[in-house]
Parts: C-alpha cells; structure tokens; sequence
C-alpha cells in the first residue's frame, strides 16, 4: 500500500515520482525498520509525504509502529532498509552525531507528559534547545534575545509572569504542556514533533492547547507532525494519516505490540 | 559548556543527597590528607633529629640500637665506653669536636643526659641549626640541671627548681637519688627532637647521683638481680642494661669513668668512614661508630612499613567515600531516564547525556576534596599545638607537597572514573529509550 500524502491545495503536477522537492518536509520510502535486526520489522512504509508548513495528524494506535516512526523522525534510530529525507537530507545517511545535531538545529519535540527538566526553571527549560544548536541560538537570538523570545513564546502560549520564576514542579500539567511547546517553537525548527501531547489534558484545554500551537507553528512555519491515537482531534488538521494503513508491518506483527506500545 | 551549567543546577537540585555524598568525600580526603601530612612530618622531625654529626660511637651493638638509644632516648645499650678510650679516639687528627653522653637515669619519666658543654656547642638538627638556651645559661656544675624545653613546660619547671632524678629509663622508679637534687640552672629553647624531653646534667653530676649508692641500696632497687652480694661493678651490670653502668667506688673525685656514647664532628666528612674503620678496629675495646645519615635511613625503612600501612588504609577509606557517590548516583539513575530523553530531544548526544553524569561525579569529588581541606586546615589549626606538645610533632599549616597534590589528583581522577559506571549506563539507555521512555 502506498500512503502518499499530497495536501489538496498542491497543484498535481507535483506529484513525481521523486519526493526531494523542496516543499517536502518529510519524507519516507520504502522504509523498514526492525528494533533489532534479526527480529521482524515492525515498521515498514512504502511511502510517506509530508508537505512543508503542513500540520500533519497521525493516527497511531498502540502496536501500529508510533513509537518506531517517531524515532526514524527525530533521527534516534536509523531504518534497516529504505530512505527517510528531512528538509531534503538523507537522514539514514548521517552518522549519529550528525542526526543528533540535525535533530537539534531543526526539530522540536513535545512529549506526552513530563517534558521538563525539573532542575532548571521555566525560562531555562524553554531555552534548552538553544544550548545545543547554534543555529536555534541565533535565531531565537536576533528575535530579541534567548530570555525575551522565550519570554514572547510563553505568553503567547499563556504562561506568563508569576508562573515564570515557579518552580517546573509547580505547574499543572496544561502549563507543563505549553511549557514543552514553547520550548519545541523556540529559535523557528522547521518541524515540530508532538507525541500525544494532549492526553494528559481535559477536553477543553486540549482544543485551547491545539489551537496554540497550530498558530505559534503558523508563526514560525514549522511543519507539524503530530501523533495520537486520539482521532477525534483529527479534523482539526490539515491532514491525517492513517499509520495502521500505511504500516504495512504493523497489523500482520502483533507480537511486536508489545515492544512498541 | 551548557553540560557542564547543567551537571550544577542537577547537582543543587539534589542539595540534600550531593552534600552527604559531599560530606562523605571530605571526610575521607581529609583523613587521606591528614594521614599523609603527619607521615611525612614524622619522617621530616625523624630524619631531622639529628645533624652535623658525622658518627656516634658507642660500646659494639647494632647499629639502629646505638642510635635509638643515642638520640632518641629509646632502648638501652648494655656496655659503656671506658673514659680512656674515649679520649684516646678524641684525640684523632680528623676529629673536630667530640661530645661524651652518658645514660640511664630519668626524671619523671625524661630521661636523664649526662654530657658537657659541648653538647650546646655542637649538638645540631634539622637543617644544621644549633640548640639555644630559651632561659638561664647552660651549666657543668655538678648539681645543676638544664631542662629540654617539653619538661620545662610539661612539669612546670622554672629556673631554679630542684628536682631528684630516679634511676632506670621508667616512669616510675623505685629508688630516686634523692641524697643528689639538682637546681635548674636554664631551660633549652624548643626543637621539635628528642631533645625538649631531656634532662641535661653534668658527667660529674651522673657520677655524683651514683657515688653515694651502697651495694645493699643498690640490689634494693632490683628485686630480679640474681646477684647476691659483693661486687659493685657486677651489681652495675646486673641491673641494667643501659645503665651507663660501671660506677667506680674509687673514684671519689665525681670525675667520669665511663660514658655511654659520644659524638663526633669530623674536621672533613669525606674522612668520615676512615674515622669509622679506625673506631670499629679500636683495640682497646670493642666499639661501633655508625654514621647517623644511614643509620636513621635504615631505621626509617622499619619504620616505614607502618606510615605506608596508614596510608593504605586512608586510600581504602576514600574509595569507601567514593562508592558512596557512586551508589548515589546509580539509585537516581532510573528516575533520571526521563531527564536523559528530553536532553536527547533537545538535540544532545548520548556523549553528552554521559558527561553530564561523569561531570556530575567529577563536581561532587571535587568539592569533596575542597572541603576535605578545609577540613584538615581547621583541624590543623585546632589541633597544631596539641599535637606539638603531646607528640613533640610540629605539623606545618603549610601549601602542598608534591606528593600531596598527587594523592589529590589521584582521588579526582578516580571520582571521574567512577562516575564512568553510572555514565555508561544512562549512556546506554539513552541509546535504547531514544525519545520514548517507558516509565
């Protein structure tokens, strides 16, 4: 099966048979991937589009492979066969340190829950990425400066004086949410990695949430890849991949649900 | 750089734990350090005890007891060396001083030395520095006293007390002199040897202590001599070993008879072991002439066995101190998956993820040795003049020796290279959590 992701607004011309165009943000073909290599792949994509700028829903429930293909993205693991292009680089063909740079100067990654570091304030978590890209760091720099544009972020994310200088530990789990996502926007990346972000949040601020971070991604013109199992916020984007549907792995190795839940 | 500010703020996050394992460290380099200082003080004041002799002579015994009972003042040399063969060798061309002692009596515990006024004029230790009077001028009367500068202090003397010396090396005596007190003439100013625990009398005063000792008194002090009677000269022998011995009922005159050793300064120390040939084939007598230099090396390398014994020890206990750090970081280490992903998210490297936890080790080992000294410096303060005037040991408050700084660089390294177990670990997980931790 071949998942090819086209936005509806992409005239259809474009829809080569080669995928490095520069408007793709993402990627993946006839990728496989395998937790170890003698074991069965419990990932394996045909294909997989994701358009520049877009804000992507990928439905993933447990033992589809979401856990697999957020770590191809975010360059933590490399496939066993097939090619992954991010903003046009091989990323299966960088080495480690490379990926981990790559994945530092151009992806933002928000977790499902406890996405701080608790030692550090909220000002400093949201500035982290900055401390390991420079690029990050200049950008978020000639915004203003790392403490102002991390200032800017929160307080468009809601976050905004006396819980600054609180204790991480403090904040409920909404405000640890949009702490994460400042933290994900802070210095532009190209693309930001959210994993279930919302699970932990009631309904309400769950729509509250999206819909800032749909506009801070607008803002900075990051691509949104976002994962869950939750399909009821699908319509909200621009589109929804199926993951079940495109892993071809996924349904026939169920024992590898375990592994991958 | 930005690991680095991070392993801090991680490390003040956990202020509780990191200052026990702190605290832990301290202690232990504190002891390492302690232990080092004094051992290397001891074998400082050791080697220091003497200088500028060039030979003790004495009656023939092993080298190490000639000098052990010459300038410590510890064990006792069974012969004595007659007045006429000490003088004969004196006599030798290449001697440039000579100084008679004479041993076997003590006073509340110090021992008593008979000797002569050359013993101010020649006697040196440490860095070739001469002894100087801290009160009261040296005296050769016979029923004067000079005090080393400990038994001044320590039984409160003052020039011009009496005091009856015992005799035999013990605290406590069972015959004391008493037909013979002697006044404190002056007091010596402090040396950090052997010295500041001696009381310094006369030949003739030694010999004046013993002249009035009848045979019956004499046995009365010995309940073990096996002697039943009549000869002084053996009753002398009998009860001692050490005793300066033989004392000549003849000799009325309170002149010497025999001393114990002497000292000797040579005109050249390139004559030193000919001068030494010369004293151990003196036919005279049989006599041994030791070179003070080797035989305080010997001595030490005896010694020594027990400082490096110490040492060990205080290296054990560090590295006790340091597996506590590690048993600390490695239960946190779980709950840290989390932390680790996130830092992995962010963009760093599982290198990263694994010097922030050898940085982590590194900062609380060196801020234990920092605090250690400290530490070993407010002890030192503290317990400096303790320690001097219990032990005659001068502990400097000084900057650090060579060795020293080895041994610390030692116990930092060894932080780090322990914070290497619980770095390859989360280095390891960090490879397989990737971003998604299970916790």
């Amino acid at each position: 099966m071949v998942a090819f992701l086209v936005p509806h607004t992409q005239p259809t011309a474009n829809m080569g048979l080669r995928y490095n165009s520069a408007s793709s943000a993402i990627s993946l073909s006839e990728v496989r991937f395998a937790w170890r290599p003698e074991s069965a792949p419990v990932l394996d994509i045909s294909r997989l589009e994701i358009e520049s700028g877009q804000h992507i829903f990928v439905a993933g429930p447990s033992g589809s492979g979401k856990s697999s293909l957020l770590g191809l993205l975010a360059g933590v693991s490399v496939p066993q066969a097939g090619q992954i292009r991010l903003l046009g680089q091989r990323l299966e063909k960088m080495g480690g340190s490379e990926r981990d740079r790559f994945r530092a100067d151009h992806m933002g990654v928000i977790f499902q829950m406890f996405n701080l570091i608790p030692y550090l304030t909220v000002v400093e978590n949201v500035t982290l990425p900055c401390r390991f890209s420079r690029r990050r760091y200049e950008q978020a720099h000639s915004n203003g400066g790392l403490t102002v544009e991390a200032v800017r972020l929160l307080s468009r994310l809601g976050i905004s004086d006396p819980l600054l200088n609180r204790p991480v530990t403090e904040l409920s789990v909404g405000q640890q949410q949009r702490v994460a996502a400042a933290r994900a926007l802070i210095g532009s990346p190209e693309i930001v990695i959210a994993d279930e972000p919302t699970s932990a949040l009631d309904a309400d601020h769950r729509h509250d949430f999206l819909q800032l971070l749909f506009e801070e991604c607008r803002n900075a013109q990051s691509t949104l890849v976002f994962v869950s199992h939750d399909t009821s916020l699908s319509h909200l984007f621009d589109q929804t991949v199926a993951l079940s549907k495109i892993n071809r792995a996924g349904s026939a190795i169920s024992m590898d649900a375990r592994r991958d839940s | 750089m930005a690991i680095f500010t991070l392993s801090i703020k991680s490390l003040r996050n956990r202020k509780f734990t990191v200052a026990l394992t702190i605290a832990s460290i301290a202690l232990s380099v504190m002891l390492l350090l302690g232990v080092e200082r004094i051992r290397s003080e001891a074998q400082n004041s050791f080697t220091n005890t003497i200088s500028g002799t060039d030979l003790i002579v004495g009656a023939r015994t092993s080298p190490v007891q000639l000098l052990l009972a010459s300038v410590f003042g510890l064990g006792n040399v069974s012969n004595t060396i007659d007045w006429e063969s000490y003088e004969a060798i004196a006599d030798h061309p290449g001697i440039a001083w000579t100084i008679p002692i004479s041993l076997g009596d003590s006073h509340a515990g110090f021992r008593v030395m008979g000797t002569t006024g050359a013993f101010l004029d020649h006697f040196q230790y440490g860095r070739k520095q001469g002894l100087s009077m801290h009160k009261g001028p040296w005296s050769n009367a016979e029923n004067e006293a000079v005090l080393g500068a400990a038994v001044a202090e320590k039984l409160d003397y003052r020039v011009g007390s009496g005091i009856v010396v015992a005799h035999g090396a013990g605290e406590v005596s069972f015959i004391e002199h008493d037909a013979h007190p002697f006044h404190v003439a002056g007091i010596l100013a402090r040396t950090g040897t052997p010295v500041d625990r001696t009381v310094f009398v006369s030949l003739e005063g030694i010999d004046a202590i013993h002249a009035g000792m009848d045979p019956a008194h004499d046995h009365g002090h010995d309940p073990l001599s096996v002697h039943t009677t009549t000869d002084p000269h053996h009753a002398g022998e009998g009860h001692g070993a050490g005793h300066h011995g033989v004392i000549n009922e003849d000799h009325i005159g309170h002149e010497a008879t025999a001393i114990t050793a002497f000292y000797v300064g040579l005109k050249s120390r390139s004559a030193a072991l000919s001068v030494q040939r010369m004293v151990n084939e003196y036919t005279g007598e049989p006599l041994t002439a030791i070179l003070p230099a080797v035989a305080l090396q010997e001595l030490w390398t005896i010694v020594g066995v027990i400082e490096k014994t110490l040492l060990a020890v205080s290296g054990f206990v560090v590295l006790v101190g340091l597996s506590g750090m590690l048993v600390a970081i490695m239960t946190g280490l779980n709950e840290r998956r989390r932390e680790m992903a996130i830092l992995r998210s962010v963009g760093a490297r599982p290198l990263h993820v694994l010097s922030l936890i050898v940085g982590e080790a590194g900062l609380v080992t060196l801020m234990g040795i920092v605090t250690g000294i400290g530490l070993l410096f407010g002890l030192l303060v503290l317990g400096q003049p303790l320690i001097a005037s219990r032990f005659g040991l001068l502990i400097g408050i000084t900057g650090f020796s060579v060795h020293e700084m080895l041994l610390m660089g030692i116990v930092c390294v060894s932080g780090v290279l322990i914070g290497v177990i619980p770095g390859v670990r989360i280095y390891r997980h960090s490879l397989a959590d990737g971003l998604t931790v299970r916790v």
